[in-house]
C-alpha cells in the first residue's frame, strides 16, 4: 500500500534550500510563497525571500509580462540572500517556466501544472512546441502535475464553480511542498481561518486543496525522497517574519512612543511604498494620525505643519515622489523643523520600475534639492534593520531639528525574514524639549553642542514667531538678505548635519580588519555581500567589509579604515553613486560593482567581482 | 479656573517688522482689517497661526504678531492642513493670492475645501501676477495685456467663488480691500464659522493692475455694480435699490423694481440653502453682462470638520480597544522562541 511505502521512503537532511513559486499574477504566488515562508519561520529556519511581481496588477493571465515569483532561501544556517539558484521550481504555466527555469540549478525539482501547458498556454508564452515534450527540461527532475484537474477533484464536494476552484490550485502546490521538506500546515490552517473568516467554503476549499497536494505527494511515488532542514541556530530570543515595510512602520510607531510624540504620517499612495501608510492607518490606539494627502507635495507640506505643531512627522514614498517633494524639503530644511522622509526606492528614471528594486536616488537624497541644502541620509541594510533605523532617524531629526532622509529600497520593503523581537529597553530614548521660556527667546538662536534652534509650538504665550523660507538673520530669525548673514546661515546650516558624525558609531569592518580588498556597501546589499565575503574569506582571502547605515553625514573614521586595504570595491544597484562620493571626499581609487537590472546581487556576482580583482 | 483672557488692542498683532508691500498697496487695508479683528475673537494671540504661500499676499504672516508659517508657493493649504490636524485648538489662518491658491496651489485649495478643514483662507484676488513683476493669473480676464501675455491672454479665468462651492466649501464669501466696514463683518462671520471658510478678497494691485476692480468699489458705480448679500433680505441692488434678482427657470433674471414687481417677486438670500448650486448661480453673476457682481456671503452650511473626524477616530479606537501597547504591537502575528 502507498501509506506503508511512503514511510519507508528516504527523506534527506540538508542544511538549506531555494525554492520559487511562479506563476500568473492571478495565481496567488505571493501568498503561496508568504505562506511557506511563515511555516519555515514558525518552524525554526533562518530565511531570506524575494518577492518579484509585475507592476500592473493583472497582466493579460497566461503571458510572459503577468509571470509573478516569490523566492525563499531557507536554511539550518545564516541566511543572507534569498539564493542565487533555485532547487525547487514551481511553475504554474508556460510562461512562467519559460521565465524562470533558467535559474533552476541542474537536476533540481521542477514542479510543473502540466494542464496549463495546452495550446493557448503556450502562444501566450511565445513557444511553439512544449518544454514538456521537447527534452528542453533533460538537465531537471521533472515532475508533471494535474494541478487543475487534482484540485477540482478534490473540491468536487464543495459546490464551487470551476473558477473558484481552480483559485485553489496554489494551495494544492504549497501541500506538495509542506510534504517535500516535511512542514506542519497548522500555521497555514489558522492563516486560512482568518482570511477568510466571513466566507467558510473558503477556508475549506483551500484546506481541502493543501491537504489533498500533501497526501498526493504522500499516496504517489512520484518523490522518492524527502527533505528535512533542521532550525537554525539563531541567537536566542523571540522571533517573528518581518518585512522591511512593517518593520519601517513599527519603527516608527516606537519613535512616537519612545518621544512622546504623537506620529502624523503625510503620504500619497505609491508603489513600493504604500505598505507603511496602509500599516500606519491600523495603529490608530497608538495615536497615529495618517494623513492620506491629494499629492506628494501636500503629503510632505502636511507633515511640516504637523511638525511645527509640535508632531513627530513623517512622510513616505518611492523616487518620483521625492523629486516631487524636494522643494518641500527644502523648506523644512530652511524652517529647522524635524521630519522624517523614507524613500523606499524603485527602479526608474521617471515612473521607470515600480515593482523593482533599485538604489539609484542616493545621490538625488543627498544632492537632489536647490542650493546648499545638505540633510542627514541613512539607510537600513535588512528588512529588520528598517525598524532600527526608523528609530535612528527620528532621534536625529528631533536632537538636530532637521529633516532626516530614510532610504529603503523594494527588496527590503516586500522581502521578509526573521526578526528578533526587541524588549522595550533595548529601544533607545528619543528626548524632546519644546522651549516655553520667553525670556532671551529667539526663534534661530542655536544649541552650542549640535547647533539645533529651539523647537517652540504655536500654542506657547509669549513665544509667537514666524518660520519660513526665505533667508533668516542669525539669531532673530528675521528675513535677511545680507551676503555675510547668508553665507553664514548656509555654513550652520552644513556644520549642523556635519556635527552629526559626532553623534554616530564608527564603522568597524567585518572580516579581517585590513587586508587585501574592502567591500564598501549601503543598503540592501548587505546579505549578498556577507554572503560572498565568507565563502571568499573561506578561501584565504583578506577581506573587509563596511556597510554604511548613515550616509550623511558619513562615520568619522571611514577614511582611515578606507586606506587599511589595499584596494576597495563598491557594489551597488545604481551606476557608481556612493563610489562617486567615496572617490570625491576621500581621493581612494575604489572601484563599482555595478547592477541596475531591478534585482538585487547574487552572492555570486560579488564573489566573482572579488574574485577578478584580487586575481 | 478660566484664565482671562488679556484685553488686545490692534497694536499686539502687529510686529516690528517693516512693511514691505508697494505705496498703495490694497494688501494694508486687508492687514489692517485683520489686526483689528483679531483681537476681538477672544482667542489668546498665541493660539493664532497665520499660514501663506508665495506672493504678495504671502508676506503677510510676518506683519502679524501671532505663530505664522511663509511656506512655498501653492502649498498653505496643505501646511494649514497639517497644522489643523496636529492642534485643532488652533487657530489657523491662510492669506493668499490668486496665482498661488488658483494656479500653483489649486489642487491643495479645492482639496482643503472638500476636507472641511477648519482653516480661514483669505485669497486676495488682484487678477495679476504683482511679486513677479506682471504677468496674467487664472483670475485675469481673457484677452489681458500682461508681461507674458503682449497679445493678449487666450485662458478663460477662473471664478474663485464658483471654484470653491464646486468643492462644495461650506463658507464662501466676497468683500474688497477698501470696503473696510464690510470686510471686518465678512472676518468676523469667517472667524464663527466651523469648517473651511473661503474669502475672495478683492484687492487692487496698484503697480500692475491698477483698477482692476474699479468698476466694482467707485463711488459712483458702485452700488449698481455690486450686490450686497444679506441672509434673510430680497436680493435688492442699485444706487436707488430699484433691481432685483429673481429666478426664471434654472437662472437668475435682473428686474426692476415696479410696474407690478416687488420685492416678493425676488430671490431671498439664503446662505444656509443645503443645495450649493443656489450659492453657484450667484457665483456666476461676474461673468454675466448686466449682473452685479455679489459681496458678502453666499454659503454658509454647517458640516462636520476634518479635523474633528479624524480625531474622532483615533479617541474611538483608543476607547474601544485601549490605549496601544508597543511590546504587544512588536509582538504581533506568528512569534516563536529560539532558547
Amino acid at each position: 500500500m502507498a501509506t506503508t511505502e511512503a514511510a519507508v521512503r528516504k527523506r534527506e537532511v540538508l542544511e538549506q534550500a531555494v525554492i520559487r513559486f511562479v506563476g500568473d499574477s492571478g495565481d496567488g504566488m505571493q501568498i503561496t510563497g508568504s505562506q511557506f515562508t511563515n511555516t519555515a519561520a514558525l518552524y525554526g529556519n533562518d530565511l531570506a525571500t524575494f518577492p518579484d511581481f509585475p507592476a500592473e496588477i493583472r497582466a493579460p493571465a497566461g503571458t510572459l509580462p503577468g509571470v509573478s515569483g516569490f523566492q525563499l532561501n531557507f536554511a539550518s544556517s545564516d541566511v543572507f540572500t534569498p539564493g542565487d539558484a533555485v532547487d525547487v521550481l514551481i511553475a504554474m504555466n508556460a510562461a512562467a517556466l519559460k521565465m524562470n527555469v533558467a535559474d533552476l540549478k541542474p537536476n533540481g525539482i521542477l514542479i510543473v501544472s502540466t494542464d496549463n501547458f495546452k495550446e493557448t498556454d503556450l502562444k501566450k508564452a511565445k513557444m511553439t512546441v512544449s518544454p514538456l515534450e521537447d527534452h528542453s527540461l533533460d538537465a531537471y527532475r521533472v515532475f508533471p502535475v494535474e494541478l487543475s484537474r487534482l484540485t477540482r477533484l478534490a473540491l468536487k464536494e464543495l459546490g464551487l464553480d470551476a473558477k473558484s476552484m481552480d483559485r485553489c490550485k496554489n494551495f494544492f502546490a504549497l501541500g506538495m511542498c509542506y510534504w517535500l521538506y516535511n512542514r506542519p500546515m497548522d500555521s497555514t490552517q489558522r492563516w486560512l481561518e482568518d482570511k477568510f473568516k466571513s466566507k467558510p467554503v473558503l477556508v475549506e476549499a483551500n484546506k481541502l486543496a493543501m491537504k489533498a497536494g500533501y497526501a498526493y505527494c504522500e499516496a504517489t511515488e512520484q518523490f522518492q525522497v524527502s527533505y528535512e532542514i533542521p532550525p537554525a541556530r539563531l541567537t536566542p530570543g523571540v522571533y517573528r517574519n518581518i518585512s522591511g515595510n512593517t518593520a519601517l512602520a513599527l519603527g516608527l510607531v516606537a519613535a512616537s512612543q519612545k518621544s512622546g510624540l504623537k506620529l502624523f504620517l503625510g503620504s500619497y499612495p505609491i508603489t513600493p511604498a504604500s505598505d507603511i501608510l496602509h500599516e500606519l492607518s491600523a495603529f490608530k490606539e497608538f495615536g497615529v494620525m495618517t494623513f492620506q494627502a491629494e499629492d506628494e507635495i501636500a503629503a510632505i507640506t502636511s507633515v511640516i505643519g504637523a511638525a511645527f505643531a509640535g508632531n513627530l512627522g513623517v512622510t513616505t514614498t518611492s523616487g518620483p515622489g521625492m523629486a516631487l517633494k524636494a522643494e518641500a524639503l527644502g523648506l523644512a530644511i530652511a524652517t529647522e523643523l524635524p521630519l522624517v522622509v523614507c524613500n523606499v526606492q524603485r527602479g526608474g528614471p521617471s515612473t521607470g520600475l515600480p515593482t523593482k528594486t533599485e538604489q539609484a536616488d542616493l545621490l538625488q537624497a543627498l544632492y537632489g534639492r536647490n542650493s546648499e541644502a545638505p540633510v542627514p541620509v541613512l539607510a537600513p541594510s535588512t528588512a529588520g534593520d528598517c525598524f532600527w533605523v526608523a528609530l535612528e532617524a527620528a532621534r536625529i531629526a528631533i536632537k538636530y531639528m532637521v529633516p532626516v532622509i530614510v532610504l529603503s529600497d523594494g527588496y527590503l520593503a516586500n522581502g521578509a525574514e526573521p526578526w528578533k523581537i526587541p524588549s522595550l529597553d533595548e529601544l533607545p530614548e528619543i528626548p524632546v524639549k519644546f522651549r516655553t521660556e520667553p525670556e532671551g527667546f529667539l526663534p534661530y538662536a542655536r544649541d552650542p553642542a549640535t547647533l539645533a534652534r529651539p523647537w517652540v509650538i504655536p500654542g506657547t504665550p509669549g513665544l509667537e514667531h514666524r518660520l519660513g523660507g526665505l533667508e533668516k538673520q542669525e539669531g532673530t530669525g528675521n528675513v535677511n538678505y545680507e551676503p555675510l548673514n547668508h553665507e553664514r546661515m548656509v555654513r550652520l546650516r552644513a556644520e549642523k548635519v556635519e556635527r552629526i558624525a559626532q553623534d554616530i558609531p564608527d564603522v568597524v569592518p567585518a572580516g579581517d580588519p585590513e587586508g587585501d580588498l574592502l567591500i564598501v556597501g549601503w543598503g540592501s546589499t548587505y546579505g549578498a555581500i556577507t554572503a560572498a565575503l565568507r565563502a571568499q574569506r573561506s578561501k584565504g582571502r583578506k577581506l573587509g567589509h563596511v556597510h554604511l547605515r548613515h550616509l550623511n553625514p558619513l562615520p568619522r573614521n571611514l577614511g582611515e579604515v578606507l586606506k587599511r586595504y589595499r584596494k576597495v570595491v563598491v557594489p551597488e544597484m545604481n551606476l557608481g553613486q556612493l563610489l562617486w562620493v567615496l572617490r570625491a571626499r576621500y581621493l581612494v581609487d575604489a572601484e563599482g560593482l555595478n547592477k541596475v537590472q531591478g534585482k538585487p546581487f547574487k552572492q555570486s556576482e560579488i564573489e566573482a567581482k572579488i574574485e577578478e580583482i584580487l586575481k | 479656573m478660566t484664565a482671562t483672557l488679556p484685553v488686545y488692542t490692534k497694536k499686539d498683532f502687529q510686529t516690528d517688522q517693516d512693511v514691505r508691500w508697494c505705496p498703495g498697496c490694497g494688501d494694508y487695508a486687508i492687514l489692517s482689517a485683520v489686526q483689528s479683528v483679531f483681537p476681538e475673537l477672544g482667542v489668546p494671540r498665541e493660539k493664532f497661526v497665520v499660514v501663506s504661500g508665495i506672493g504678495c499676499s504671502s508676506r503677510f504672516p510676518y506683519y502679524m504678531n501671532t505663530y505664522g508659517f511663509h511656506s512655498i508657493h501653492g502649498r498653505a493649504p496643505a501646511v494649514a492642513t497639517g497644522i489643523k490636524l496636529a492642534r485643532p485648538d488652533l487657530e489657523v489662518w491662510v492669506a493668499t493670492g490668486d496665482g498661488d491658491s488658483l494656479s500653483i496651489g489649486g489642487n491643495h485649495t479645492i482639496h482643503m475645501l472638500r476636507r472641511n478643514v477648519g482653516v480661514k483662507v483669505l485669497l486676495f484676488n488682484n487678477r495679476i501676477y504683482g511679486l513677479t513683476k506682471g504677468q496674467y493669473s487664472p483670475t485675469s480676464e481673457q484677452g489681458k495685456k500682461a508681461k507674458s501675455t503682449p497679445y493678449g491672454s487666450v485662458d478663460r479665468p477662473f471664478y474663485p467663488l464658483s471654484l470653491a462651492l464646486g468643492a462644495e466649501a461650506t463658507f464662501v464669501a466676497r468683500s474688497v480691500d477698501v470696503f473696510q466696514a464690510h470686510l471686518k463683518s465678512t472676518l468676523r462671520k469667517a472667524a464663527a464659522h466651523q469648517g473651511s471658510a473661503f474669502i475672495e478678497i478683492l484687492q487692487n494691485c496698484n503697480i500692475f493692475n491698477d483698477r482692476a476692480w474699479e468698476s466694482l468699489t467707485e463711488k459712483d458705480v458702485r452700488d449698481d455694480h455690486t450686490i450686497l448679500l444679506e441672509h434673510g433680505q430680497p436680493l435688492v441692488y442699485g444706487k436707488s435699490r430699484d433691481k432685483g434678482i429673481r429666478m426664471s427657470g434654472i437662472n437668475l433674471e435682473v428686474v426692476a423694481l415696479g410696474n407690478g414687481v416687488t420685492e416678493k417677486d425676488l430671490i431671498v438670500h439664503d446662505e444656509r440653502h443645503p443645495n450649493p448650486a443656489y450659492a453657484f448661480l450667484l457665483s456666476r453673476m461676474d461673468e454675466h453682462p448686466g449682473f452685479p457682481s455679489p459681496l458678502g456671503v453666499l454659503r454658509a452650511v454647517d458640516a462636520p470638520r476634518y479635523e474633528d473626524g479624524m480625531n474622532d477616530q483615533i479617541d474611538a479606537i483608543v476607547a474601544r480597544k485601549g490605549k496601544g501597547d508597543l511590546a504587544k504591537l512588536l509582538r504581533a502575528g506568528d512569534t516563536w522562541e529560539v532558547k
